[in-house]
């Protein structure tokens, strides 16, 4: 597991670069650490923390497909100032042009910073209902990424989705001799995930459709997600690119400890259900959370979340 | 008198005091909290008595999702023909409706104790006013941390919440007994828009739709009667209680702010 944002910054303090001028310069930092995880797909992992000053947002892993002629960046960051790092990382690695954002759903930690992207003419992907929920959303999301991160927050703006995905209408993206596989997906983790198939490595990124790790958050539906990971397991990917976890693990394998919380959960929700416990006893004496980080707030959630949904079946 | 007319409370307790308090009551002190405004709207000058020993208020101390928080309150007293609780006010002080839900309750029911799904919108105290029989009111609070559930996106869009509009479920224990109060959940379909939720296709406000009345029957006598707001969470859910003399049938008929109505009727056998 990494450290804390602060430590990296101590160990590579003192390394400059340069700050997309058209945006406000807060917290000096060095560029974010990249793996990579494939030839030319490199992944920042984001640690497993709450929103902090100190990681400015950034606790979800990021991806940076390199191509011929171009490179798309898969999420954006959790924060301008993250994002601004994740740029000049960027121009450590190649000197092709970011042409391509490509969002792999609403939440904070992978969409505040796609306004520096969109600064620098990149075009922005999304699933076709992506737009509407950073709509509906950006003003509470900022508001309180204001309160948790401080200045990093600052110049974060909703951005047009000026590519949209349609949950049947799979759609490629050419880097130049690199093709990208965008696919938009069923109400599952929140109404619009998408993900991106890298066919020359064999590598999915998933955005939050996989969780390692860290609890998986359902913002969306708990059957839904149920039925998209039976359909994500058929993609002949080798390699999975977690939107939470490790750098990357093996394809389908990795979808198996998710599979089993988001199982369990279901069974244990359903039996209360059936004998008539109530939401509030369930929470009272939850069934167990396993292994997973920072739980204490997100499994009673996903109880809530997987009560409401059930009880209606 | 070019004064806004004072709430009947206030011009009498203005009438009782010759006007000395004048200036506290219409530029209300500082130290007047929501809840004095409130109690005042809701029961004039009718004396609040402290509900311990009568009534529990059940509820997070900190809600998981604040559009959703279940409470409960517990009566600790048999209903009874000669002594029973005619109403459960169950309030949140900070919220824009802060009169979620009156409960009407007859001694048919057997047990006062009612649960449902509150939206909190922000730190508030939560309280139940238990009104018995001869008028007179008891109240338990609780404070309750969580925010935004007025305003919180529907979990559902339109189209999905209109299509199981007014659909009803009920859950009852597998031994219903007759003599003494068995527990039935009623769950009635509906999006409880709020006014204060925005629609994500239009960009437009939802316009509010809710219910307003439950009105819960047993073998055609008044079971339980329920007036409502937006504070009621989407999907309403109402717990409530039935102590029946034999077999019956239980009539639910509900009606929301748009006129529309929604009515299911179930028979109950009882359990062996």
């Amino acid at each position: 597991m990494i450290g804390p944002a602060i430590d990296r910054r101590a160990l590579l303090g003192g390394f400059a670069g340069f700050t997309a001028a058209t945006l406000p310069r807060t917290t000096r930092a060095a560029p974010l650490p990249l793996v990579e995880v494939a030839p030319g797909l490199f992944v920042h992992v984001g640690p497993h923390q709450d929103f902090t000053p100190a990681n400015r947002g950034g606790i979800a892993n990021l991806a940076l497909i390199v191509g011929g002629e171009a490179v798309a960046v898969v999420d954006a960051g959790g924060s301008p100032a993250q994002a601004r790092d994740f740029l000049e990382a960027i121009a450590a690695r190649t000197d092709r042009p970011v042409r391509h954002a490509i969002l792999t759903h609403h939440h904070p930690d992978h969409v505040m910073g796609a306004a520096v992207f969109r600064a620098i003419g990149a075009r922005i992907w999304g699933h076709a209902r992506l737009e509407a929920a950073l709509l509906d959303r950006f003003t509470t999301y900022r508001a309180a990424m204001e309160r948790l991160l401080g200045a990093a927050i600052a110049g974060a703006e909703p951005v047009p989705v000026e590519e949209s995905v349609a949950v049947e209408t799979p759609r490629r993206i050419d880097l130049g001799g690199r093709v990208l596989e965008l696919r938009a997906w069923p109400t599952a983790h929140t109404d619009c995930d998408l993900t991106v198939l890298d066919a020359a490595t064999g590598t999915l990124v998933a955005g939050d459709l996989l969780f390692l790790e860290r609890i998986p958050v359902i913002d969306g539906s708990l059957l839904g997600w149920l039925r998209v990971m039976d359909e994500l397991a058929r993609i002949p990917a080798r390699f999975v690119v977690p939107g939470h976890g490790p750098a990357n693990a093996v394809w389908p394998e990795a979808l198996a400890p998710q599979r089993r919380y988001l199982e369990d959960l279901a069974a244990a929700v359903r039996r209360a259900i059936a004998r008539g416990r109530s939401l509030s006893a369930l929470l009272a004496e939850p069934p167990p959370a396993g292994d997973w980080l920072l739980s204490s707030d997100n499994h009673p959630r996903n109880i809530t979340a997987a009560y409401k949904e059930l009880e209606w079946e | 008198m070019g004064m806004s007319p004072l709430p009947f409370a206030r011009r009498r307790l203005l009438a009782a005091t010759g006007g000395f308090l004048a200036v506290s009551l219409v530029r209300p002190a500082r130290a007047q909290s929501q809840w004095d405004v409130l109690r005042e709207l809701l029961f004039e000058n009718r004396p609040v008595h402290d509900g311990t020993g009568l009534i529990e208020l059940e509820a997070p101390t900190r809600a998981h999702d604040a559009a959703l928080v279940e409470v409960a309150v517990k009566a600790l007293v048999p209903q009874t023909p000669e002594r029973y609780i005619r109403a459960i006010h169950l309030l949140i002080d900070r919220n824009p409706a802060p009169r979620a839900a009156v409960f009407k309750l007859t001694p048919a029911t057997g047990s006062a104790s009612i649960t449902t799904r509150i939206r909190v919108n922000e730190y508030t105290p939560v309280r139940a006013v238990a009104e018995t029989d001869d008028g007179a009111l008891f109240m338990v609070e609780r404070f309750v941390k969580a925010s935004g559930g007025c305003s919180a996106p529907a979990s559902k869009d339109k189209e999905a919440a209109y299509a199981r509009l007014g659909k009803m479920k009920l859950l009852a224990p597998e031994r219903f007994r007759a003599g003494e109060p068995n527990e039935l959940r009623l769950l009635i379909s509906h999006p409880q828009y709020s006014g204060m939720q925005i629609d994500q296709l239009t960009r437009n406000w939802i316009p509010a739709d809710h219910l307003e009345t439950i009105r819960i029957t047993w073998n055609g006598e008044p079971l339980v009667e329920v007036e409502t707001d937006i504070s009621l969470s989407e999907d309403p859910l109402l717990g409530f209680h039935l102590q029946p003399e034999g077999p019956g049938e239980l009539r639910v008929e509900a009606a929301d702010i748009k006129g529309r109505r929604f009515v299911q009727s179930w028979q109950l056998g009882l359990g062996s």
